[in-house]
């Protein structure tokens, strides 16, 4: 199973020579079996750049939408493989108790702020409510959960080629407590994560910038290191650099996570990387 | 064990920070969380017992109307709204497990998940004065 990075940023684009090494883009991770499959985890603005790359023999395209935050799904208006008649385009996204995901996501594929409606789009697009019982994409077996964040908010676990990753962008397991972590049986995440060969995990702030945030639905270094030695993660890549960390600032931030794991792998995600799992 | 649903998880991490008493259950309702606010008035500590099942809890105060007639499991307004998925309030008299007795008034309301499903239920109570 290979894991490549599109879009690593979160919360805004930050494009820049400031930010070249981890990457500019928001949210966008490709995973491929080593039969072919491959399913598409957010559509960030990375997505752009993946849409071009899907080959033109390509008939079906799944993306897993972990949440319906901005920098999770700006880039889907660019994504091309959208726009193709001979593409069944699979669109799949956290529950509402209120608005189904077309309506929620025609909020913004639908004028003023995007031209091109949902309808309107030429693939044929099929959307469904993120699986919360395991679901075979080709090889790939999808399953998802919620997890802590503002709004209805999904992870996803993957596992094929006999290995497993576990994805969770955007999450604040540690909101409310005053000690974390607690029993896994009590920490959001925790099912999603046991035990996987790749953990990509949210570590957007340092410790002193999350204290500030608390409630904005993210995690400190120290929180991302904790929750995956938890669940017995064997590698950690650090996900959702906050715009605001330029380069030097992500290398010490990476530091800081593994120095606080040091029996995991750890990596920084950077755009354009591929992880073998 | 595994892991709850994580809409269990944010309501016991809120009861942690309240100073009201609350009782969270699950769909069978088990109790699975008492806020300390909670333990003092029912005289119990959840971490000595780790889980409260539904048949244990719902006769171990041994709750009653004010009259001192019994009231049945099944009319407890925590069991009636996890049962019938609506609210429900009340008045009861309990005995704590510290052999207090106590008069208090229970709000309780059903949890469902983002996906409609049943969660669990939540019962926020007050002590007030015997009638």
């Amino acid at each position: 199973m290979r894991v490549t990075f599109w879009g690593t940023r979160g919360s805004i684009a930050a494009a820049g020579p400031a930010t070249q090494g981890y990457g500019g883009n928001t949210a966008c991770v490709q995973v491929q079996a080593d039969d072919g499959t491959c399913v598409v985890l957010d559509a960030g603005t990375g997505i752009r750049a993946l849409g071009l790359a899907i080959a033109p023999e390509a008939r079906r395209v799944d993306v897993f939408l972990s949440h319906l935050h901005m920098d999770h799904i700006q880039g889907l208006g660019f994504f091309t493989p959208l726009f193709r008649s001979d593409i069944e385009a699979h669109l799949w996204g956290p529950p509402s108790a209120t608005l189904d995901l077309r309506g929620r996501l025609s909020r913004y594929l639908s004028p003023p702020l995007f031209p091109v409606r949902l309808r309107d789009l030429g693939s044929r697009v099929e959307l469904h409510n993120a699986p919360d019982e395991p679901t075979l994409i080709g090889s790939l077996e999808v399953t998802s959960d919620a997890v802590i964040h503002p709004g209805p908010t999904v992870g996803y676990r993957i596992t094929g080629d006999g290995r497993s990753m576990a994805y969770l962008p955007d999450h604040e397991p540690a909101l409310g407590l005053t000690a974390f972590p607690g029993r896994p049986e009590w920490t959001s995440g925790s099912d999603l994560a046991r035990g996987v060969d790749l953990l990509i995990h949210d570590a957007q702030y340092f410790p002193g910038e999350r204290k500030e945030r608390v409630g904005w639905g993210h995690s400190s270094t120290a929180e991302a290191a904790s929750f995956a030695r938890l669940v017995g993660a064997r590698h950690l890549a650090v996900f959702h650099h906050d715009p605001a960390h330029d380069d030097p600032t992500l290398d010490a931030l990476v530091a800081e996570v593994a120095a606080a794991a040091p029996d995991i792998a750890v990596t920084g995600a950077r755009e354009g990387d591929t992880i073998e799992v | 064990m595994a892991q709850m649903p994580v809409e269990l998880i944010l309501f016991r991490q809120l009861a942690t920070s309240l100073a009201v008493p609350v009782v969270l259950v699950d769909e069978r309702s088990d109790i699975i969380f008492i806020n300390e606010a909670a333990e003092r008035v029912l005289g119990v500590r959840l971490e000595e017992l780790d889980a409260l099942p539904y048949a244990t809890w719902t006769t171990a105060f041994r709750p009653r109307n004010h009259d001192g007639t019994q009231v049945p499991a099944d009319e407890l307004p925590l069991v009636k709204a996890v049962r019938d998925r609506r609210p429900a309030h009340g008045p009861l008299v309990i005995y704590g497990a510290d052999g207090v007795e106590r008069t208090i008034e229970v709000t309780a309301f059903p949890l469902e998940g983002g996906r409609g499903r049943l969660l669990g239920g939540v019962a926020m109570f007050w002590e007030s004065e015997a009638p």
